[in-house]
């Protein structure tokens, strides 16, 4: 009894679990374990953290050592990011003050003025964001939607040489980009596929249509035969059992499946550096010219990669249920 | 309902045969079990009648109508696997619903049809759940729903009690059985378990190694084995099997002056089949043979196993001709006890141990 008072969990235990997950020893490790947890997430989060702080802070405080941690907070970054500017003469900056404070301004040209400039347009960066949506919506849609035949097909049928087919796929993707960019954009050039939407989403939907079809035949292949031939039998064709039964059953390879494909497409940066200039330009090279170009816009820079993160944080935050599932790779059954 | 009819249908995977040319016509309305150890082919059968294997050769024929080559959704078949196959992702309703949704039906005859089988089911109370939440049981019952709903021409089920508890096995297979009677349905049931195919079957087929081994009432597969893989298989034990000399009447078995005398209405059709050759295996069913102090054969207790009921004996005649005789629960045999027993002529079987098949009787009146 004594022993027991010793190296007992000290209450009464009422879940399943080994007796050496209680005892007091192992719930100081797990406590120790979730401290160094949290302490390395802090640690990862801390440039995100800067990077936000960096996109709102004014222009003065950006640069001030050591680093100001308590600012007023101002969309100058945001301004200078989606806008173009212009310095107003002298001779119009009253007028313009005037407008300012009967109202006629909306934020972004108050905030301009404040540094006596004028908006004059949207900068370039607005149209490579929208490429950038463009691109990498529509290369994940087509890659997850190919990949999901492509799975069924190589889970469910004798495909002639599938073993070699399926290492053929992958091969796509054991190359570093850089090595691929040249004959790319030499291919790409005589097709005149250079700089154009098409061209890049046909290129991340083949790049990313290896990791979806082994992604996905994983899934696949979890799902008991039974549920098809069942559906079968009960009157079903072959395509109505595929949306019936197998479409509902992969759900979580597909929400995983897509968030991989759109983190590759929509940070993607080598080919996006080599096939793209002007038309079809996504936000990551965009975002690291930004650097090299003038003075350095620090706000404008943190604003641009802070806006670049939001949509991939809202996809994998609606999808999250799913990926918890999802990024075991199907290897736990239910 | 319907009348189904295999003629020299054959399954080959790539070398392989699973199923070697067999004719099987099944009469409408029948209960048949299909009955055999794993790998005999039973389930690729069953699974060719479905469509959701090819045939290699033959022709199926459904109420006359060749069904060979038409997609099993055209079949009109329902079939219930060992492992229910329900539809994680749907209620319990849409899962009896799902097949009349397939035929286009209105929701007012689904929702009435759903009604009728669940009570027949007795799983109304179940139609909102999961299936996943279910007990195995009641994912049986539910499979079985599924497959009612649609008054098919047939059911098929492969091992559908496979997977349940030994004591709710027994109760599914009388509600099994009480359904097929009610509905009167064409079925064709797949087991390895010969007490289940005992219980259910109005014929029972067994298979073996790709070919169909005697096809018969469960009476008739019992006291009247076509061969010696039938009459070994079929009871629990098996029929014993032991050889044999044949000489003037009289079998002369393993053992010390264990002679025993053939019936007459055997003899003929014996001396006739054995053909000179003198070797002959009989057999007879535990329950068979009886003990008494004046039985012809003699044996020595080797083992005691108490059932309850009754007691299961293993006699060793000799070395390694051992024999299971039912004996009354009452009497304590100590081993190695030295016991005599009868046979009883009427149930006595011959075989042919170069053919391993039945030797017949000429016109038994019985």
């Amino acid at each position: 009894m004594s022993n027991f008072r010793e190296d007992g969990p000290g209450y009464p235990v009422t879940e399943a679990t080994r007796v050496d997950k209680v005892s007091p020893r192992s719930r100081f490790f797990k406590s120790l374990r979730a401290i160094i947890v949290v302490i390395i997430a802090v640690i990862m989060l801390i440039p995100v953290i800067v990077m936000a702080m960096t996109a709102f802070k004014p222009r003065a405080t950006i640069v001030s050592s050591p680093p100001k941690i308590l600012f007023k907070p101002t969309l100058e970054g945001f301004v200078f990011l989606l806008t173009d500017r212009a310095i107003i003469a002298q001779s119009r900056l009253a007028d313009y003050k005037e407008a300012a404070s009967q109202g006629d301004l909306n934020l972004f040209e108050r905030i301009a003025l404040q540094g006596g400039q004028e908006i004059t347009g949207t900068s370039d960066y607005v149209s490579r964001l929208k490429n950038s949506l463009i691109i990498a919506g529509l290369s994940t849609i087509f890659s997850v939607v190919l990949g999901l035949f492509a799975a069924y097909a190589f889970s469910r049928y004798d495909v002639l040489g599938k073993d070699d087919l399926l290492f053929f796929i992958l091969s796509t993707r054991m190359l570093p980009a850089v090595v691929v960019t040249i004959p790319l954009f030499l291919m790409y050039r005589q097709l005149s596929l250079n700089d154009t939407h098409v061209g890049m989403i046909l290129l991340y939907t083949v790049f990313n249509l290896s990791l979806a079809v082994w992604l996905l035949k994983g899934f696949i292949d979890e799902i008991p035969l039974e549920y098809e031939e069942a559906a079968l039998v009960d009157g079903y064709s072959r395509w109505q059992t595929f949306y019936k039964i197998v479409l509902p059953q992969s759900i979580t390879g597909i929400a995983a499946t897509t968030v991989f494909c759109l983190i590759f497409a929509w940070n993607e940066y080598a080919f996006a550096l080599m096939l793209t200039s002007e038309k079809a330009r996504t936000a990551p090279p965009s975002i690291a010219t930004m650097l090299g170009s003038g003075g350095l816009e620090w706000s404008a820079i943190a604003a641009g990669s802070l806006g670049f993160l939001i949509p991939v944080v809202i996809i994998v935050f609606a999808l999250r249920n799913y990926l918890l599932r999802g990024v075991t790779f199907g290897a736990v059954r239910k | 309902m319907a009348e189904i009819e295999l003629k020299q249908v054959e399954k080959k995977f790539g070398d392989l045969h699973a199923v070697k040319p067999l004719d099987l016509k099944i009469n409408d309305g029948e209960f048949i079990v299909l009955l055999g150890p794993s790998g005999c082919g039973k389930t690729t059968t069953l699974r060719m009648i479905s469509g959701l294997e090819t045939v290699t050769g033959g022709i199926i024929l459904l109420d006359g109508k060749n069904i060979t080559w038409l997609h099993p959704s055209e079949r009109n078949i329902a079939f219930v696997f060992q492992l229910y196959a329900l539809y994680p992702h749907l209620s319990v309703r849409q899962n009896i619903a799902f097949p009349l949704q397939a035929e286009g039906e209105s929701r007012d005859v689904i929702n009435q049809r759903v009604d009728e089988v669940v009570d027949l089911l007795r799983i109304r109370h179940l139609l909102n759940a999961r299936p996943g939440k279910l007990s195995g049981g009641d994912q049986q019952r539910v499979a079985l729903a599924r497959a009612l709903v649609r008054r098919p021409k047939a059911f098929l089920m492969d091992e559908p009690l496979g997977a349940l508890d030994a004591d709710f096995r027994e109760s599914m297979r009388a509600e099994i059985k009480q359904l097929h009677i009610d509905q009167n349905a064409t079925s064709i049931y797949v087991t390895h378990d010969q007490v289940e195919a005992m219980a259910m079957g109005d014929r029972i087929v067994v298979m073996s190694e790709a070919v169909i081994q005697q096809v018969g009432s469960p009476d008739e597969v019992y006291y009247k084995p076509a061969n010696l893989f039938v009459a070994n298989f079929i009871g629990s034990p098996g029929m014993n099997l032991v050889h044999g000399n044949y000489s003037d009447g009289e079998l002369i078995m393993p053992g010390m002056d264990n002679r025993y005398s053939i019936p007459e209405d055997w003899q003929q059709a014996l001396s006739e089949e054995l053909d000179g050759s003198k070797e002959l295996i009989i057999g007879f069913r535990p329950e068979s043979a009886h003990l008494s102090q004046d039985g012809n054969l003699t044996g020595t207790v080797y083992a005691v196993d108490l059932h309850g009921a009754y007691t299961m004996l293993h006699i060793n005649m000799n070395e390694n001709d051992i024999v299971h005789i039912r004996a009354d629960r009452m009497v304590k045999y100590a081993l190695g006890e030295k016991v005599r027993f009868n046979l009883d002529p009427e149930m006595v079987r011959f075989f042919n141990p170069k053919t391993e098949s039945a030797i017949r009787r000429r016109e038994v009146v019985q």
